[in-house]
């Protein structure tokens, strides 16, 4: 072992740490790379930070029999490394086993993912002006390949002009639809006239404050008046029309 | 003192760099492993072969194998890997503390295949000069660096830039720009700028391997006995500052982490003063720098 003096040591520290330091904050700045906002269709039971955990091994890569998912190469729409597909050339089948989460080592997608139908790897989106259904021709190749039809993807009447004749077009249910791309798959416009977007950069959200009363699964009763309820108050029916009683409900 | 010649047999080059010959065949049967059950599908009792890369990867669908630098790297970031991550690092840590050293540099990793190349057309050309200069020791801070980063952000930090990483991943799993630029990269930093530059001086990696192949227990044992301090082992050997004679002398093995394993050392000895053995056989010898021994030139 080589002595060194303290001078030596503390010279050697600081350069040790000055290393660590920079070439720490090189690395910041290029992990920064797992959080591109390029996006493809993830594997199904992904991770919230899916990109961040992944390890890039290619084991969901292989055990997928369909060779839908591939790592992601420079210049992909993917972060680099990490698994995702491209719809138009080879969709999710959806297995009922899941077999790609079943192997992913690194917490990427999750273990206790088990229903391929609430996979969420993205959402349909059509657009009505290439959409054959649309312009009146009765396609509906997407909803006859959707693997989960009438639940995500329904045919719907749609009134079209002056013809008295209605249209029959594909509408999807974003909180049913998996993202397999089955659809954008099989979509026969040279294009595709629907695709697999990104559910957090397509889809809104309504907000609690907007109570749908006319749907099944939506409570009835509002929240309760902040104000105390008289004895009156409480015999009537919740939801009074109060505009009929010319009452002033403040 | 006389010296021995050695007996004919042993002297065909063959016989010679036998464990450069062993390392390249073993370093492309893996890689080929690995690309033959991604593309080719190969199987074995009805499994894949070993699927996944060098990052991660599963032994006929059994065996899980992971790198440990890259958990440490998710432990910094506080992720929480399955449990056949833990256990896949666990086991390539302790298959790798049993080979020793560095071995995965040498025996392993596809980016050695690159290095070396770089290396040998560096001889060819008398490349001998560095045009950057930077201690060997600089890749344990830039490892500290990447574990760091790792647990600022959140990502396995270095997994993200690692060469080797895009040029396994890329030839496993599709060629891209990625290998090839990783690969032109440190092949034109170790060709031009430094010798060894990646894997002996900057690659965290490496970092890691030399701070766990410190206990490794498969070592180059050295027999003073023999040695008649010619330095041939130490011109040849990738990170000399390892064969410190003296050094190898008293403990009787080379006795660095950084030691990458690799043979050449005991190809180049005339005297085969070095071999392959475990560590608990070394032979120390406390009065080798102070004799005279074997010195022709002396």
């Amino acid at each position: 072992m080589v002595k060194t003096n303290r001078r030596e040591f503390l010279q050697i520290a600081v350069q040790g740490t000055g290393i660590a330091a920079c070439s720490g904050l090189g690395l910041l700045g290029l992990a920064r790379g797992a959080h591109s906002q390029s996006w493809a269709p993830r594997p199904p039971g992904a991770a919230e930070n899916f990109s961040t955990l992944c390890m890039k091994c290619g084991l969901c890569v292989k055990a997928c029999p369909y060779d839908t998912l591939k790592l992601a190469k420079l210049g992909d729409r993917a972060p680099l490394g990490t698994p995702f597909f491209e719809p138009r050339d080879i969709p999710c089948y959806m297995c009922p086993d899941v077999p790609c989460v079943k192997v992913c080592p690194s917490g990427a997608l999750k273990r206790d993912f088990d229903d391929i139908k609430k996979a969420r790897m993205g959402v349909a989106v059509i657009d009505p002006s290439s959409c054959l259904s649309w312009q009146g021709l009765r396609c509906e190749v997407c909803y006859r390949d959707c693997p989960v039809k009438d639940e995500a993807l329904k045919l719907a009447p749609h009134p079209r002009g002056l013809s008295k004749h209605a249209v029959f077009v594909p509408v999807i249910n974003p909180n049913k639809c998996t993202g397999c791309g089955l659809c954008t798959w099989s979509c026969p416009t040279q294009k595709p006239a629907i695709n697999i977007l990104d559910r957090e950069t397509f889809l809104g959200h309504i907000g609690d404050h907007y109570r749908l009363g006319w749907l099944e699964d939506q409570p009835h009763d509002p929240a309760p008046l902040k104000r105390p309820i008289s004895r009156e108050d409480e015999a009537k029916p919740t939801g009074v029309d109060y505009l009929n009683n010319m009452e002033d409900p403040l | 003192m006389s010296i021995e010649k050695k007996p004919a047999a042993s002297t065909g080059r063959g016989y010679q760099w036998r464990y450069t010959i062993a390392r390249r065949l073993v370093q492309l049967a893996i890689l080929g492993l690995f690309i033959g059950t991604a593309r080719l599908g190969w199987t074995l009792f009805g499994q894949p072969l070993l699927s996944g890369d060098f990052s991660s990867s599963l032994l006929l669908g059994l065996i899980p194998l992971s790198d440990p630098f890259a958990v440490l790297q998710k432990l910094c970031a506080l992720h929480t890997p399955e449990l056949t991550m833990i256990v896949g690092s666990l086991i390539v840590l302790i298959a790798w503390i049993v080979l020793g050293g560095r071995s995965f540099c040498a025996w392993m990793c596809p980016m050695n295949l690159v290095t070396d190349l770089a290396d040998q057309l560096r001889t060819v050309l008398g490349i001998k000069s560095d045009m950057i200069r930077i201690h060997q020791n600089a890749r344990y801070a830039i490892a500290i660096g990447a574990l760091a980063a790792s647990a600022v952000s959140g990502v396995a930090a270095f997994e993200w830039v690692s060469p080797q990483a895009y040029l396994w991943r890329e030839l496993v799993w599709g060629l891209g720009w990625g290998a090839a630029s990783a690969t032109f990269g440190v092949f034109a930093l170790d060709l031009l700028g430094m010798r060894r530059g990646w894997c002996g001086h900057l690659c965290p990696l490496g970092a890691f391997w030399s701070t766990v192949g410190k206990v490794g227990i498969i070592r180059p044992l050295f027999d003073a006995s023999k040695c008649d301090k010619c330095a041939k082992c130490i011109r040849i050997c990738p990170e000399p500052h390892v064969m410190g004679l003296k050094d190898a002398a008293e403990n009787g093995f080379v006795k660095s982490g950084a030691c990458l394993n690799c043979g050449r050392c005991i190809a180049v000895c005339p005297q085969d003063a070095i071999q392959f053995g475990l560590r608990f056989n070394a032979k120390p010898n406390q009065t080798f720098m102070n004799s005279t021994q074997g010195e022709r030139n002396a």
